[in-house]
């Protein structure tokens, strides 16, 4: 009996849920793009100490490997491309386990899963966010931590470009992460186990493209694969971060 | 074709069916990997470089196999459990997955094992030691991305979706980590470079390798039983075969 009269309020209600949806589809979805990528940023420029614990954090941590192994110059100008990928990588990894906290705690994670317009867009715009005010950050900042360990002159700018272009990567993967572990109560550690793993190989081709810009081999091969991960990522993530979203809110 | 699917999908009927291939599927594995391993220890011919050390092939190599094969299977256990809501598929991803990780344990102990002799270390940084080593951690991560969830649905769910992002990211993971290998040769030894083996040698390997995929599938077969016993048994059919065995 029940189920009879869902099925007739949804055969009237259906027709017009269809009609609104499919009024101005681009335009919703822009808007809704929009609305998303201002709130995030809104939010996150309000908590400020978000934004810089992972530079912060990324500046400690490049001070603790001269204190621990050499100051000798030498040794650190051929270990530095990949402390400060490592370094730059851990600084983005700590960061990603707020990326949906609040608006899981607060529940505007479960309307943006009501939302008509598709969760993979929404949750892209967030990342997008996430990347711009973590990855970018950090791939500005490293050059002045790279002068602190002696790297040459000539591989700056390569240095920034694979850390912007890979962090990218990293925010997209780690946020399917984040997003399998948003509903648990302690899921930092079980984050970093499910996505320090898959992280490897844009650590590779970033650390690569700075090692072979140091030799003079030339980044180019490494920074057009770090962008082929990162277009990889940008097709495939967003299905991954939806999928597990719905997991976290329904479970 | 899809009614057989179908009843597949039933956790009674797999059941029963199990029960059926299950004492095959031992039976093979038994002889097979009997055979094998008398063969591989004791008849193949030595190696003329390595000596008598090379005989660990006949359980690293069926061991590195089932290591990548048994995570692709998770995986598709994993579609077909998210696409087609099928629960028997996840109680087959979810007792998959320790023994996958056993596998690639294995593997890498005895590659470790190995190259005492043949390198004279037991751990190098090789292409595809390294590949193994994110391979054993992408699968801890599945087991404990499982266990971590109060709701066994969600908990199941969330190794799924993890389990495809992992087989999509294997081929990605292992690439670099080879070119990655390639720019930082060390110069000492290669294990590619141990020339082709004559029949004597690997023969013996290839009824290890199939015993050892015989084995999997009859471990899988009886973890997938046990695994639907428990979390069926609430069920009236499954209280009916305990009252029978009674």
């Amino acid at each position: 009996m029940t189920e009879g009269m869902t099925e007739s309020v949804k055969q009237q209600s259906a027709p017009a849920g269809d009609e609104s949806r499919n009024a101005a589809p681009s335009s919703g979805l822009g808007i809704a793009l929009a609305a998303t990528l201002r709130r995030d940023l809104v939010l996150m420029l309000r908590y400020r100490g978000e934004v810089l614990n992972p530079l912060v954090f990324f500046a400690l941590v490049i001070t603790l490997f001269p204190i621990g192994i050499s100051p000798d110059p030498e040794l650190l100008q051929r270990i530095a491309p990949g402390l400060l990928w490592v370094a730059a990588l851990l600084a983005a990894l700590l960061s990603l386990d707020s990326l949906f906290r609040g608006d899981f705690d607060d529940g505007s994670l479960e309307q943006l899963l009501l939302a008509p317009q598709p969760l993979a867009a929404l949750s892209l715009a967030k990342v997008a966010v996430h990347w711009l005010l973590t990855g970018l950050p950090l791939a500005l900042m490293a050059p002045l931590l790279g002068v602190m360990l002696s790297l040459p002159p000539g591989s700056y700018s390569i240095l920034s470009l694979s850390l912007a272009l890979g962090s990218a990567s990293l925010s997209l993967i780690g946020a399917i992460g984040a997003a399998l572990t948003v509903g648990l109560a302690r899921g930092g550690v079980l984050l970093s186990l499910l996505v320090l793993p898959l992280y490897i190989p844009v650590l590779i081709f970033g650390a690569g493209a700075v090692q072979a810009a140091i030799m003079g081999d030339g980044a180019g091969a490494h920074l057009a694969i770090l962008g082929a991960l990162l277009a990889a990522s940008l097709a495939l993530a967003p299905w991954g971060i939806a999928a597990a979203l719905r997991i976290s809110i329904n479970g | 074709m899809w009614a057989f699917i179908h009843k597949l999908g039933s956790p009674k009927w797999f059941y029963a069916l199990s029960a059926r291939l299950q004492p095959w599927f031992w039976a093979l594995a038994a002889v097979l990997i009997v055979i094998g391993t008398l063969w591989g220890l004791a008849f193949a011919p030595a190696d003329y470089q390595q000596g008598n050390s090379f005989r660990i092939i006949y359980i690293h190599v069926p061991a590195a196999f089932l290591a990548q094969s048994v995570f692709v299977s998770m995986a598709v256990a994993g579609l077909v459990f998210m696409v087609w809501k099928i629960k028997v598929a996840d109680m087959a991803a979810a007792v998959m997955a320790p023994f996958g990780a056993a596998m690639t344990f294995v593997a890498l102990f005895s590659g470790a094992v190995w190259g005492v002799p043949t390198w004279g270390t037991w751990w190098m940084w090789d292409a595809r030691l390294t590949s193994m080593l994110i391979l054993l951690f992408l699968y801890l991560g599945v087991i404990a991305l499982r266990g971590s969830f109060a709701s066994r649905h969600s908990g199941a769910r969330a190794a799924s979706v993890l389990a495809m992002v992992g087989v999509i990211n294997i081929p990605v993971i292992k690439y670099s980590v080879d070119w990655w290998y390639t720019l930082h040769q060390p110069a000492t030894f290669s294990v590619t470079s141990s020339p082709a083996m004559p029949v004597s040698m690997w023969l013996p390997l290839l009824v290890m390798v199939v015993g050892f995929y015989s084995f999997f599938i009859a471990l899988t077969l009886m973890r997938t039983r046990n695994e639907i016993l428990r979390r069926e048994s609430n069920k009236r059919w499954v209280k009916e075969l305990f009252q029978e065995a009674q």
